[in-house]
């Protein structure tokens, strides 16, 4: 029960960290892109596809996090 | 309960031969979009019309882009199938996280038959000391489905992407790809990228470049796994906790994830092979 109840608050403690970086990371990404877009709306669907991709990337090393939580909950 | 398991389970055997249940999905998904491309493309006018339009589209679109990245249109030509495949496989897979019954039908296996794959179970909650979590999974396994208690839930289709094995193999497969090109445009010199003696930190990053072409194995595989994975919990989360109408967004979210993931996955493989084309010496 008590190694279960670790298990839990490590899952916890690897999604929520992981999310911290990630989530800065895309903030300033998002930031960035729509500042361009608002100097040059002309380049906004460019601008925009790049800003997925990178938004995608950057998801990863959240998702990297999340995997590594429900390794530490499920595998035995 | 929730019934997450992070290994596909296996569905039936052909010889000595397990077949899981993304494996089966997967068969489905290559059947599915070879007979698209074969009826789209069977009667193939000058002017495309219909599904050969959609696909011819498709193609078009994955030629250009070669084309800006490669800077070059013989090899954009020669890299194109490759890059497309990759697309269209990987969307297939990925898409079957969002298809209805996909996850929910499926069949009951005997608690008997190594219960130590399926996890997350109703049936492993401590029995004793815990009266309360008792009813809950007595009624979540009511809901699930009556009298199945110490059985467990085995889908019969489950997402390919969302079985480790296939995303390895697919990131396997893409990395090989990329060393061989390097190997056709550079020759033998494509090892200096790895092996350079000429001064301690020419030699220093030539490791790490070693270890990173590893780490594209992982980073490809773990990607693709764990958006599709991440986004088959989500769903099976938002449909416990709100059963009706509030989903409806994450399908849309799933489905552009799916989108995004496959041309991110072929774009990568694009972008390496473009890397991979280049010399040291001519980056500098």
């Amino acid at each position: 029960m008590e190694q279960e109840g670790l298990k839990l608050i490590a899952m916890a403690i690897a999604a929520g960290f992981g999310a911290i970086g990630p989530g800065i990371g895309i903030g300033i990404l998002v930031g960035r892109a729509l500042e361009a877009i608002g100097r040059n709306p002309d380049a906004a669907s460019k601008i925009q596809t790049n800003m997925i991709l990178g938004i995608a990337f950057t998801e990863a090393i959240m998702i990297f996090a999340l995997v590594v939580a429900l390794i530490i909950r499920f595998v035995e | 309960m929730l019934s997450i398991s992070l290994v596909a389970e296996e569905v039936f055997t052909v010889g000595n031969f397990p077949v899981t249940n993304s494996l089966l999905t997967m068969w489905i998904g290559i059947v599915l979009v070879s007979l698209t491309v074969i009826v789209g493309m069977s009667r193939a006018r000058l002017v495309p019309r219909g599904l050969q339009l959609i696909l011819e589209s498709i193609y078009t679109f994955f030629l250009n882009l070669c084309e800006s990245v490669l800077e070059d249109k013989k090899q954009a030509l020669r890299a194109v199938p490759f890059i497309t495949t990759i697309f269209l496989f990987v969307f297939a897979a990925n898409i079957f996280s969002i298809i209805p019954g996909v996850g929910s039908i499926g069949f009951y296996k005997g608690a008997h038959e190594s219960t130590e794959q399926y996890i997350a179970h109703a049936a492993e909650l401590p029995p004793a000391d815990m009266p309360e979590a008792v009813d809950e999974a007595h009624e979540n396994s009511a809901a699930v489905g009556a009298g199945h208690e110490g059985e467990t839930f085995v889908p019969l289709f489950r997402p390919a992407s969302a079985d480790l094995n296939m995303t390895f193999a697919l990131a396997i497969i893409s990395v090989v790809v990329i060393q061989i090109v390097g190997f056709k445009s550079l020759g033998i010199g494509y090892l200096k990228k790895f092996f350079n003696f000429k001064s301690p930190i020419t030699f220093f990053v030539g490791i790490l470049e070693l270890i990173s072409e590893f780490a594209k194995i992982i980073s490809f595989a773990f990607r693709l796994f764990g958006n599709i994975f991440a986004g088959e919990v989500l769903l099976t989360v938002m449909l416990m906790l709100v059963p009706y109408f509030v989903p409806i967004p994450f399908y849309g979210l799933e489905l552009f994830v799916a989108l995004i993931q496959a041309f991110v996955f072929a774009m990568l493989t694009l972008v390496f092979i473009k890397l991979a084309m280049i010399s040291h010496a001519e980056e500098h």
